[in-house]
């Protein structure tokens, strides 16, 4: 599923050599000199707090889940995350001079521009895959189209990115119809979960001035509401669930306004490195 | 197959044609597989064996996943959460492994949860710093290796099949625990400490994994005899500190053996004595983490029941669906 780790060249050696770094940046990363305008890295960085809050989250649920199999597929869909995160703040960084752990460890809460619907908690199996089909929709149009983007760094992480989250969007959709039809209570939580998260849908397809600057190069989040709609609605349709009707969050992530979730998730993810400044792992 | 007699194990005189059959696929190192008859003494001891160890991968994702949301780059998080994906892996393809001899998958998971079926005791030990994902793959899971390269010729297929697999990611795990190690030598005071505080923890807890010396190991001699088993539980303790030794003196930790020295004559390396007490405390359910760990793996059963009786409902009423497209 991810590239961002590389096992199968691994030979069975066990009792020899030992010292091997087996992970690495994907080859445009580290090939290309290409440096991010401080436009295009705040467009970065949209995109690659979003994957690492949604990895960071879902990685809490291994060892935790409700069947092994899911134990596997959720650590695959943060997996895959973890890596569009760290070719995305890699990117980013290179406006700054800064590394992709700078970004990740080093920023404090208004700095960091994740969409609320990422930093909403998992709550139970429901709420995650709640959370996972709507933003896995999402993120499945967005990377289609920023294959094409004129930025060639970005349109590269998009083109491998897009062939994983196809898969998350299979896996979320699949849980979904299950669930809504399972037994009485897997489909009263379904419908629970999705009012939960549907509040934080619309800030997903909000425009920004950042955007009008990047005419070609980012995807205009508002052009994809139309076809994030036509794919879930069959879905949706299936399932016999309706779009929740209510709250609209605020939001505000592309601008450092952020949930009360989001500092408790970076105290964690961030305390033992902040422990230790300059430190190398 | 020819006969029907079903065999009577306790008989003391002439074997069947089957059980003859057995013994000449094990002298022949060839393999058993699923169809094949076995003595049911033989079956059982695979079943323990195998669900013992589905178990401990299982249980020990527990130990590291701790840090998953702590993990200090980015870089390691990727890896720390492949790695404990990898042991949920291992645990799927061991199941099913014992459900070709006939053990059920709910079967085993209930005897995990109600305490009765036993996993590695290693998992009993807890994780308090970062270093221990460094001292877990490389003392941890290079006591597994050295326990699981000969299970990967083990008499019984699947099994062995399995084993192949699962060594082939076991030695990734060690790479990166010994390099966990490694940047942390290389590292702070702090960091060293930490490294070398967490080696002092995880050394006896890693060399107990090969279970009770030779000469007090019940079930050691007929899984030798049956080839499940190829080598002595000290036989494979001593490779493992052999195999350490070198690669401690390249990390810059000491090993907390005072004993510990080169003997000329068997060119091994000695060690002191274990502290057998410990192991049998653990063992009996009274180490660190026992209870912790159960709890936390009922509570992840218990809280996904509804989820996996909702997937096994939708399941049922997508195939009636079928069934009644079928029929019109």
């Amino acid at each position: 599923m991810t590239d961002a780790v590389n096992k199968d060249s691994i030979e069975v050696d066990a009792h020899g050599h030992v010292a091997v770094d087996v992970t690495t940046l994907d080859a445009e990363l580290i090939e290309g000199p290409s440096v991010a305008t401080p436009d295009v890295a705040e467009y970065a960085l949209w995109l690659g707090d979003d994957s690492l809050v949604l990895a960071q989250q879902l990685g809490a649920w291994i060892s935790r889940a409700p069947e092994l199999e899911e134990d596997v597929a959720l650590g695959n869909v943060g997996l895959d995350l973890i890596g569009h995160a760290r070719s995305l703040l890699h990117y980013a960084g290179t406006a700054t001079d800064r590394t992709e752990d700078d970004l990740a460890y080093w920023r404090t809460e208004p700095d960091f521009r994740s969409l609320h619907i990422v930093e909403q908690p998992n709550g139970d199996f429901a709420h995650t895959i709640a959370r996972q089909f709507i933003v896995s929709h999402y993120l499945f149009e967005l990377h289609s189209r920023l294959r094409a983007s004129a930025d060639a760094t970005l349109a590269a992480i998009a083109a491998k990115a897009v062939k994983e989250v196809d898969y998350h969007r299979d896996h979320s959709t699949q849980w979904v119809l299950r669930l809504a039809q399972g037994t009485d209570e897997s489909r009263r939580r379904m419908i629970t979960a999705l009012s939960d998260l549907w509040p934080y849908v619309e800030e997903i397809f909000r425009d920004d001035p950042l955007i009008d600057r990047l005419e070609g190069i980012a995807v205009r989040p508002s052009s994809l509401r139309p076809a994030f709609d036509a794919a879930i609605a069959p879905v949706l349709a299936e399932a016999e669930l309706e779009i929740p009707r209510g709250f609209v969050a605020s939001g505000g992530g592309r601008t450092g306004k952020h949930s009360e979730h989001l500092a408790f998730l970076l105290a964690e993810m961030q305390v033992l490195t902040r422990a230790h400044p300059g430190a190398s792992w | 197959m020819t006969s029907t007699i079903t065999p009577d194990t306790s008989a003391p005189v002439a074997i069947s044609v089957e059980e003859q059959q057995f013994n000449d696929l094990i002298e022949a190192d060839s393999r058993i597989e699923p169809r094949d008859w076995m003595p049911e003494g033989y079956r059982k001891s695979l079943v323990r064996q195998i669900s013992q160890h589905a178990h401990s991968e299982i249980i020990g994702m527990q130990p590291e996943s701790n840090w998953i949301t702590r993990a200090p780059s980015l870089k390691r998080k990727a890896i720390l959460m492949a790695k404990v994906q990898d042991e949920a892996g291992h645990g799927l393809y061991l199941y099913s492994a014992a459900q070709t001899l006939g053990a059920t998958r709910d079967d085993m998971t209930d005897a995990l949860i109600a305490g009765k079926a036993r996993y590695s005791s290693i998992f009993n030990y807890p994780t308090p710093s970062w270093a221990d994902m460094g001292s877990i793959g490389w003392l941890v899971d290079g006591a597994a290796i050295c326990n699981q390269v000969p299970l990967c010729r083990a008499s019984y297929g699947p099994y062995g099949r399995a084993m192949v697999r699962i060594c082939k990611e076991e030695s990734f795990h060690q790479r990166q625990g010994f390099e966990i190690l490694l940047e942390l030598m290389q590292g702070t005071e702090e960091q060293r400490q930490m490294a070398q505080d967490s080696v002092n923890r995880w050394y006896w807890p890693a060399l107990m994994m090969f279970g009770p010396p030779d000469d007090d190991s019940p079930n050691s001699a007929q899984s030798m005899a049956w080839k499940i088993k190829r080598h002595s539980n000290d036989e494979l303790r001593q490779r493992f500190v052999n195999m350490l030794v070198p690669q401690a003196a390249v990390l810059g930790v000491t090993l907390p053996d005072p004993d510990l020295h080169f003997n000329e004559e068997t060119q091994q390396w000695d060690l002191g004595e274990i502290d057998w007490t410990e192991f049998h405390e653990v063992l009996a359910g009274r180490g660190p983490n026992n209870a912790q760990r159960l709890q936390r793996r009922r509570d992840a059963h218990d809280e996904g029941a509804w989820v996996r009786e909702a997937a096994a409902a939708y399941a049922h009423k997508q195939s009636a669906r079928t069934e009644e497209m079928a029929a019109k």
